[in-house]
């Protein structure tokens, strides 16, 4: 296996987990919801996730109970974001710091087990066709899953009725509420979609990144996951974009850390972070003037009648 | 028939005093729930988390000690998220005031300094956590760039900073590889208050600090600015009022002051410089500005309280085996119960009947 083609793959698994959590919640954040706490989802997901996945033997009910995770913690958000109108950034971040303790109380029992990570899938003869083969054919199933997300949200969101619904009550939730369209309920189904895809993406990270749990082991995913949406511009295709950028920027700290190259190991690890930073830059200065930000987000709604 | 939320004509004062008890009370039964679904002892560990530590003068000594950071980085959240503001850095800007704060102490270790070293390292802390605070600041300011996101951000970069300073230039050399500081003089550290015990200055700063925090905000034209743009931005705006420069004003002051809150831990209680130096106190302190209902003498009662959920924490984790992780949720528990109930602070729940649909 040539070294393009092992950087190709580690870029690949380390994108997947950021492009299922940026979808989700990009979705949400078109229905004018702004939910900060996919760190909390993502960290409860891989946690619940890995703790079902070593009691039943299962990945799959391992990846099943990731999802379902993340969903409770979003439907919890939901309840106050939406049912209460409370402020979103604050629910948002008591939503983090509850699933950061929650995953800890989760994961406890299971430091140190390990199993093996989700099998990559092997055709016949496409996998071993040179470079391409692995890359495009020898994935696990779950970077599929995340290709097909991607794909299924821009359906969803410019193809279909019901996505430019969404969006509109993102744009508009005084209009929607006019024309008849239950606002709440709409972001309370885009809500629990991205606590399913964050609880998944978290579900990634402990079954198939790094087969293990490790507390803390999100490590800010989820925060990068908010920025690729806005660096997305809230456009899926985009955010797949956004993902492997950041992919490729964990992948490059980890073999710079590897050769050495005489810069410090912590100034490689905070490359990620500060590439958030620099994207967000960028992304502002070029787009000064024009907002691209669905126009309700964040504000919460409570009908009159 | 069905529940609606309605908004509150009047907005009764009792209300507004009632809503922080009930979120503490909520959190109480949940916590207690918790407690029995780990299988332990509800009310013996509702005992060991929230009686116990404050039994004798040591333990409130303790809490004194633990609520300084929380109080000081919540009066300056209170001022950002009043402005409508979104500063969630605190932690990044606590670990700059420390790093800037122990610089001058490292640098002035072992030779004859005056009584100006700590005055100046408490000034070098405030201007560390102020200078991180202004990146996200002039971002948003200038380029109007996310400052949720670029405030979480530079809190890993800032970690990251100290724990390379920690492993390298600034590890005592005497410390047997330690990643850790040579222990600061006594003219660095802060003085104990009473005599004996750990109660140090630090707790009397941060009492002074809320009191002129709630003096401005009530009586001051900025004050009024504060509050105003969050309240209105619309009418600010008209007003005149510049706020591009009420968000820089903001995030410098609860920077400076979780800067303050940083170099204050590491010549306190710490005494030295280690890789980690807090146990987030800076995200704590987002809880403490919401229950103290983001009003600078609340910041000081809730900072009490959340104090005593560290402690608590602690405690329960040696005396019951409950992991510490359990503070954590409880902390978010709070959170969430102390945001549900100030919705009814606008609005009050009502019945209304199911109409069908003409």
């Amino acid at each position: 296996m040539g070294m393009t083609e092992a950087i190709l793959l580690t870029i690949i698994t380390a994108a997947t987990p950021l492009l299922i959590a940026a979808l989700g919640e990009l979705v949400v954040e078109r229905s004018g919801v702004l939910n900060l706490g996919v760190e909390g989802m993502m960290i409860v997901g891989a946690a619940t996730g890995f703790a079902a996945a070593i009691l039943t033997g299962s990945t799959v009910i391992g990846i099943l109970a990731g999802i379902g995770a993340g969903m409770i913690l979003a439907a919890i958000f939901a309840a106050l974001a939406l049912g209460l109108a409370a402020n979103q950034v604050a629910t948002g971040l008591a939503l983090t710091i509850l699933g950061l303790g929650a995953s800890g109380l989760i994961g406890s029992a299971f430091v140190g087990a390990r199993r093996d990570a989700l099998a990559k899938i092997d055709l016949p003869w496409l996998t071993d066709l040179p470079v391409v083969g692995k890359v495009l054919f020898g994935q696990d199933p779950l970077v599929y899953v995340s290709a097909l997300l991607a794909v299924g949200v821009w359906w969803f969101l410019w193809k279909t009725r019901a996505g430019l619904v969404l969006r509109a009550v993102g744009e508009s939730h005084g209009a929607a509420h006019a024309l008849g369209y239950s606002v709440l309920k709409i972001r309370f189904l885009a809500v629990l979609f991205g606590g399913g895809c964050a609880g998944l993406a978290g579900a990634y990270l402990s079954l198939a990144y790094t087969p293990f749990w490790s507390p803390g082991m999100t490590a800010g995913r989820g925060w990068i996951a908010l920025a690729i949406v806005v660096f997305a511009s809230w456009l899926p295709l985009r955010a797949v974009i956004g993902a492997y950028l950041f992919g490729g920027v964990t992948v490059l700290q980890l073999h710079a850390q590897a050769r050495g190259w005489g810069i410090p190991s912590q100034a490689m690890s905070a490359l990620p972070y500060l590439a958030t930073i620099l994207v967000l830059v960028l992304i502002s200065v070029r787009r000064r003037g024009d907002a691209q930000a669905p126009a309700s987000l964040g504000t919460p709604f409570v009908p009159d009648r | 028939m069905r529940l609606i939320l309605e908004r509150r004509d009047d907005r009764p004062a009792w209300l507004a005093l009632a809503s922080p008890l009930v979120a503490v009370t909520l959190t109480l039964i949940a916590g207690a729930v918790l407690f029995a679904l780990l299988g332990k002892d509800p009310l013996a560990a509702l005992k060991v988390f929230f009686v116990d530590p404050l039994s004798d003068g040591w333990a409130l000594q303790e809490l004194a000690v633990k609520a300084t950071p929380l109080i000081l980085i919540a009066v300056g959240l209170t001022l950002c998220y009043r402005s409508n503001t979104w500063n969630i850095g605190a932690e990044g800007q606590l670990v700059m005031g420390a790093v800037f704060g122990s610089w001058l102490a490292l640098a002035t270790h072992g030779s004859a300094n005056g009584p100006w070293v700590l005055p100046a390292m408490l000034l070098l802390g405030i201007l560390g956590g102020m200078a991180w605070a202004l990146i996200p600041a002039l971002l948003k300011a200038r380029l109007g760039v996310n400052e949720i996101l670029t405030s979480l951000m530079l809190v890993y970069v800032a970690e990251l900073l100290l724990d390379y300073l920690v492993r390298g230039r600034w590890r005592d050399p005497q410390g047997f590889n330690f990643p850790q500081s040579v222990s600061f003089e006594p003219e660095a550290t802060m003085p104990i208050l009473f005599g004996a015990g750990r109660l140090h200055v630090g707790f009397a700063i941060a009492v002074v600090v809320a009191l002129i925090a709630a003096l401005l905000m009530a009586r001051s034209l900025k004050g009024f600015e504060i509050r105003l743009a969050g309240e209105a931005p619309r009418a600010a705006r008209f007003a005149g009022f510049d706020t591009a420069r009420t968000t820089l004003l903001v995030f410098a002051v609860s920077g400076g002051l979780a800067g303050l809150a940083g170099i204050i831990e590491v010549a306190g209680p710490l005494g030295q410089l280690q890789p980690s130096i807090s146990p987030g106190y800076g995200f704590t302190a987002i809880i403490v500005a919401f229950l103290g209902r983001l009003n600078p003498i609340g910041a000081l009662i809730a900072g009490l309280f959340l104090a005593l959920t560290f402690i608590g924490g602690e405690n329960a984790q040696i005396a019951m085996r409950i992991p510490l992780d359990v503070t954590r949720v409880f902390q978010g528990l709070l959170l969430f119960f102390v945001l549900g109930c100030d919705t009814f602070l606008l609005y009050r729940l009502r019945r209304v009947p199911s109409v069908r649909a003409a």
